[in-house]
């Protein structure tokens, strides 16, 4: 339990940063939408981590449960109304990649920089 | 067993994540993307979270992968200029990295009851669920009831995205304009094998969503999550029949009025709370009995945040899909 606890925080770590490294390293808008969703991903695994309780079950109350432990109904919460407004707000950034692509033809950053200059 | 399938789950997540940055090819990574979302939702189940598991499943790998892909063939499919300073954000990444791991030693023990995330407000919303809100799902009464103004805005943030996107979209760019009709009404009509069974899924996808929406106070389930499945049913029809036939069966009128009216149906139950003499948002005075009023209060709402998110998620499709291709 121990181990499989650190795990997560670890795989957390990676994913953030994976999203990160896209972010900042890629040169294609797409691409980056596609590392903030990641980086967003990883967000949510760490808030669902934390509410997990060992031995625990999901939160919903039944009768005849003797002594029910529950993990922790808040994280859930943040997290499920999160993920509904993160696939709104990435259809937006989406949105502006196309509007970009349609009026620069590319979506390549450095190229877009270069028109711009221009 | 646990502990091996929570650590295969999660160093298959690290591998999907490292394939969709490392290919050049846009479509693999989207495809990837949705791959990456059905394993997280797993991991979500596995860790006790059965309604952020159904909306990361029928969000996720549902609808985020068709945004992707509508947004692609309005773009490109391939990454042309691949890294930018690569050696630069290496080292910067993976110095972060090392960062947030020495920090997750300090995090308390995984499922540890005695972790401070699980003191302050949480143990009372378990305790006092039965009690005020009468709900089994306690995810719902929290989301609905005691956290109602979260969930409010969180409603609003979601209308004001739909209302971005559709601008963003709706608007004639230099050359561009909607597409033509004849071009977008085909879909997948002739493939025997996808109409068939999509049309077959149609039906009892919707009825799915419906039951997610009205049994959400007593199993996983709620308004965000029966919106992205309805959401999906539309869009898979879309898919087969083409544009037209789902717009001919739900108009984009009928779309925006279900997104107006969400929203002001969430904040006329706030408000009606108010005019019977009590605080924004407190639905125990809707009814006789204070419980009574909670439920209602609580399938009002939802009712209303259901409307609101499958009204946004499938103007966004329906912006998407009517774009030329530039």
């Amino acid at each position: 339990m121990e181990l499989l606890g650190l795990y997560h925080y670890w795989v957390f770590a990676v994913l953030l940063m994976i999203g990160f490294y896209a972010v900042v390293a890629k040169v294609n808008l797409v691409k980056k939408l596609i590392g903030v969703s990641l980086f967003q991903s990883a967000v949510f695994l760490l808030y669902i981590t934390m509410s997990k309780v060992t031995g625990g079950t999901a939160p919903i109350l039944q009768d005849g449960m003797v002594d029910p432990v529950f993990s922790n109904p808040l994280p859930q919460v943040l997290i499920l109304t999160a993920i509904v407004v993160g696939i709104s707000t990435t259809a937006l950034g989406l949105g502006i990649v196309v509007r970009i692509k349609e009026e620069y033809g590319t979506i390549e950053e450095h190229e877009i920089q270069a028109t711009d200059r221009r | 067993m646990t502990v091996l399938f929570g650590i295969f789950l999660l160093t298959l997540l690290v591998i999907t994540a490292v394939a969709i940055v490392r290919t050049r090819n846009l479509f693999v990574a989207v495809m990837l993307l949705g791959i990456f979302s059905l394993l997280i939702a797993i991991n979500f189940f596995v860790l006790d979270a059965a309604d952020v598991a159904l909306t990361e499943a029928a969000v996720g790998a549902g609808i985020s992968t068709v945004l992707f892909l509508g947004a692609l063939a309005l773009t490109t499919e391939r990454e042309r200029l691949g890294t930018q300073y690569r050696w630069l954000s290496l080292i910067i990444v993976t110095s972060a990295t090392l960062v947030v791991l020495y920090a997750t030693f300090d995090k308390p023990r995984f499922g540890d009851p005695e972790a401070p995330v699980h003191q302050h407000v949480a143990p009372w919303y378990l305790e006092k669920t039965p009690e005020y809100i009468d709900v089994p799902n306690v995810v719902t009464a929290v989301l609905a009831s005691f956290r109602g103004y979260d969930t409010l805005g969180e409603v609003f943030v979601v209308f004001t995205a739909g209302i971005g996107v559709m601008f963003l979209l709706s608007a004639h760019g230099s050359g561009a304009g909607r597409r033509e009709q004849e071009a977008s009404g085909i879909g997948l009509r002739e493939h025997l094998i996808p109409r068939v069974v999509g049309r077959l899924l149609v039906p009892f996808i919707l009825l799915f969503g419906l039951y997610v929406q009205f049994h959400g106070d007593f199993g996983p389930g709620g308004g965000f999550q029966a919106g992205a499945l309805i959401a999906a049913a539309f869009i898979l029809y879309a898919l087969i029949e083409g544009e037209d036939r789902t717009l001919a069966a739900l108009p984009q009128s009928g779309l925006n009025a279900l997104m107006v009216c969400g929203a002001l149906l969430y904040g006329g139950v706030g408000l009606a709370g108010i005019v019977l003499g009590s605080n924004f948002l407190d639905y125990s005075v809707l009814a006789a009995d204070p419980v009574a009023g909670q439920h209602l209060g609580i399938i009002l709402i939802e009712a209303g945040v259901g409307m609101t998110v499958t009204g946004v998620l499938l103007s966004i499709f329906h912006a998407f899909a009517a774009r030329d291709r530039a």
